[in-house]
């Protein structure tokens, strides 16, 4: 082999491992029975084809000779440790069995395992913080400090529910499948809504000085297209249009200094079109189903949003009539507040106030600071200055997001003292 | 595998409950047993007496110190248990979620160590 040919093969690597490396895992977690075995015969694996490939060749079917070789250097380790370990042993001799049935496969008799990968990751007997570090470790491959820096959490700490969420994945038993058909919707929303929050926290960064960890939002997008690619569900193309619909207005939410824009005074011409376009698409593909839910709907009113070449053109009509929808759906004091911003530009900013003002009666939406920032925006909006100085003081006082501060701030200046 | 379902319960809830509801609850557990003996799930259950009928034992400075009552004070008590046969979690999960105290109480499902025979 030509030393051109020999880059070429290690390069090949590379674009295997980037394109593939999740995908062998999770066949690997499921042919020896678990993640730490399986990570180890990845990385064997891999190692194996930067030492082979460029003096062998490209092997025709990459992802099945990466699945065959991870798999005999498992059998391999276990039968060097079966020497200390008589049960090794066993465990190797099994494996070995199985092993040699499906030798020499094509790339397309491999089943995608990717959905038992996410669906284990996200199972419900392990807490949503493991759910979510489990599952950027394991199928989106960021690192422990990745995962760390980007939740602004130690690196031990997430390395510690890592390695907790593995022991209880093994000691419990939780099975790597995908959920029978009647277990499927709520196990299935355990998936989105970490996906979602995976999403988020890129998009809204809870606290910190960054408005958005791009590379957070742009995994979750990711393992939404894988989502939606292996489980063509309705709310799946729901929470992937949403989330790209958010995505396409990135540009358009920050000032270059980071200053936070509201959507009303964003510069549409930054939205990204592409986006916004597979987005719509993904939303009336969702809607005709008839079987969508919530994420559909939040997709939904977002695709209205991206309608409006002006913020004075949004047809703020049907924003109301999406959130009467989701309000039944999905009941919640945020919809609420959500709805009642909608009613406040369809019917004038009182009878939007009206509404907010119920629902903090209540109590339910007492400390979350964008309940005091959207009725302190109304207050002004009707000329009630000193009502808005106090909510947007209130709204500072909870709010742990610095751009949300000096927005809220900016506020408070402009209305004067 | 084997799990171990710990039922907790409000010893009070069910200590008031009128006796046509609690005879209904006792009926829909003997049910409940029935079908995990039928399926071969049933591996053994009992019911506990109340909890002011517990002693918790330790040892101390080689000292045995016996206290009533259980270990902590908490809202619900440990009221019995059923040990069951379960292909895996989930398959524990679906089996819990029957028992009758699933919906006024909890469950905790915890698996059966498996030791080693070396």
């Amino acid at each position: 082999m030509t030393e051109d040919a020999a880059d070429a093969a290690r390069a090949m690597v590379e674009t295997v491992y980037r394109a593939e490396s999740r995908r062998v895992l999770a066949t690997l977690i499921r042919l020896l029975g678990d993640f730490d075995r399986a990570e180890e015969a990845l990385h064997d694996a891999f190692a194996a084809a930067v030492e082979h490939w460029p003096s062998d060749g490209v092997p025709k079917n990459p992802r099945a000779w990466l699945v065959s070789t991870g798999r005999f250097k498992a059998i391999d380790a276990m039968r060097r440790r079966a020497r200390f370990d008589a049960s090794q042993g066993e465990v190797a001799r099994r494996f070995e069995a199985d092993a040699r049935v499906s030798d020499d496969i094509a790339d397309e008799d491999i089943p995608d395992d990717r959905l038992r990968l996410i669906f284990t990751c996200c199972h419900p007997a392990l807490t949503p913080d493991a759910q979510i570090a489990l599952t950027l470790r394991e199928v989106c491959d960021l690192t422990t400090e990745e995962i760390a820096r980007a939740f602004l959490t130690a690196a031990p700490t997430v390395a510690q529910r890592i390695v907790r969420a593995k022991a209880k994945i093994r000691d419990a038993v939780i099975p790597y499948q995908v959920p029978s058909a009647d277990d499927l919707p709520p196990r299935l929303d355990t998936v989105l809504h970490v996906v979602y929050l995976v999403f988020n926290e890129g998009y809204w960064a809870s606290s910190g000085a960054s408005l958005v960890r791009t590379d957070l939002s742009g995994e979750a997008i990711r393992l939404g297209r894988v989502l939606h690619e292996l489980l063509p569900d309705p709310e799946v193309t729901g929470l992937l249009a949403l989330m790209l619909l958010h995505e396409a207005r990135r540009l358009a939410r920050a000032t270059a200094t980071g200053e936070l824009v509201l959507l009303d005074e964003q510069d549409r011409s930054l939205w990204n079109r592409e986006q916004i376009a597979e987005g719509q698409a993904l939303v009336e593909q969702a809607l005709a189903s008839r079987r969508f839910g919530p994420f559909t709907l939040q997709a939904a009113i977002s695709a209205v949003h991206a309608d409006a070449a002006r913020a004075a053109d949004t047809d703020w009509a049907q924003i109301v009539g999406l959130y009467d929808v989701l309000l039944r759906v999905d009941p919640s004091p945020v919809v609420e507040l959500n709805r009642a911003a909608a009613v406040a530009m369809r019917d004038g900013p009182a009878a939007g106030l009206a509404l907010i003002d119920a629902i903090l009666v209540r109590g339910d939406l007492a400390d979350y600071p964008l309940a005091h920032s959207a009725r302190a925006d109304l207050c002004r909006r009707l000329g009630r200055t000193a009502d808005a100085r106090a909510a947007y003081q209130r709204a500072l006082s909870l709010t742990r997001q610095e751009p949300e501060r000096r927005f809220l701030e900016r506020r408070l200046s402009e209305i004067g003292s | 595998m084997k799990y171990l379902c710990l039922i907790y319960d409000e010893e009070k809830k069910l200590g008031t409950m009128p006796k046509s509801e609690s005879d209904a609850f006792m009926g829909e557990y003997f049910t409940f047993t029935e079908g995990i003996r039928k399926s071969g799930q049933y591996v053994a259950g009992e019911a506990l007496q109340p909890v002011g009928t517990a002693t918790t034992v330790r040892i101390r400075n080689g000292k045995v110190s016996t206290t009533d009552g259980p270990f902590a004070e908490t809202k619900e008590q440990l009221g019995g248990f059923y040990l069951i046969n379960a292909k895996d979690l989930n398959d524990a999960i679906q089996v819990a979620s029957k028992i009758p105290s699933a919906r006024i109480g909890s469950i905790e499902v915890r698996p059966i160590m498996v030791f080693d025979q070396q």
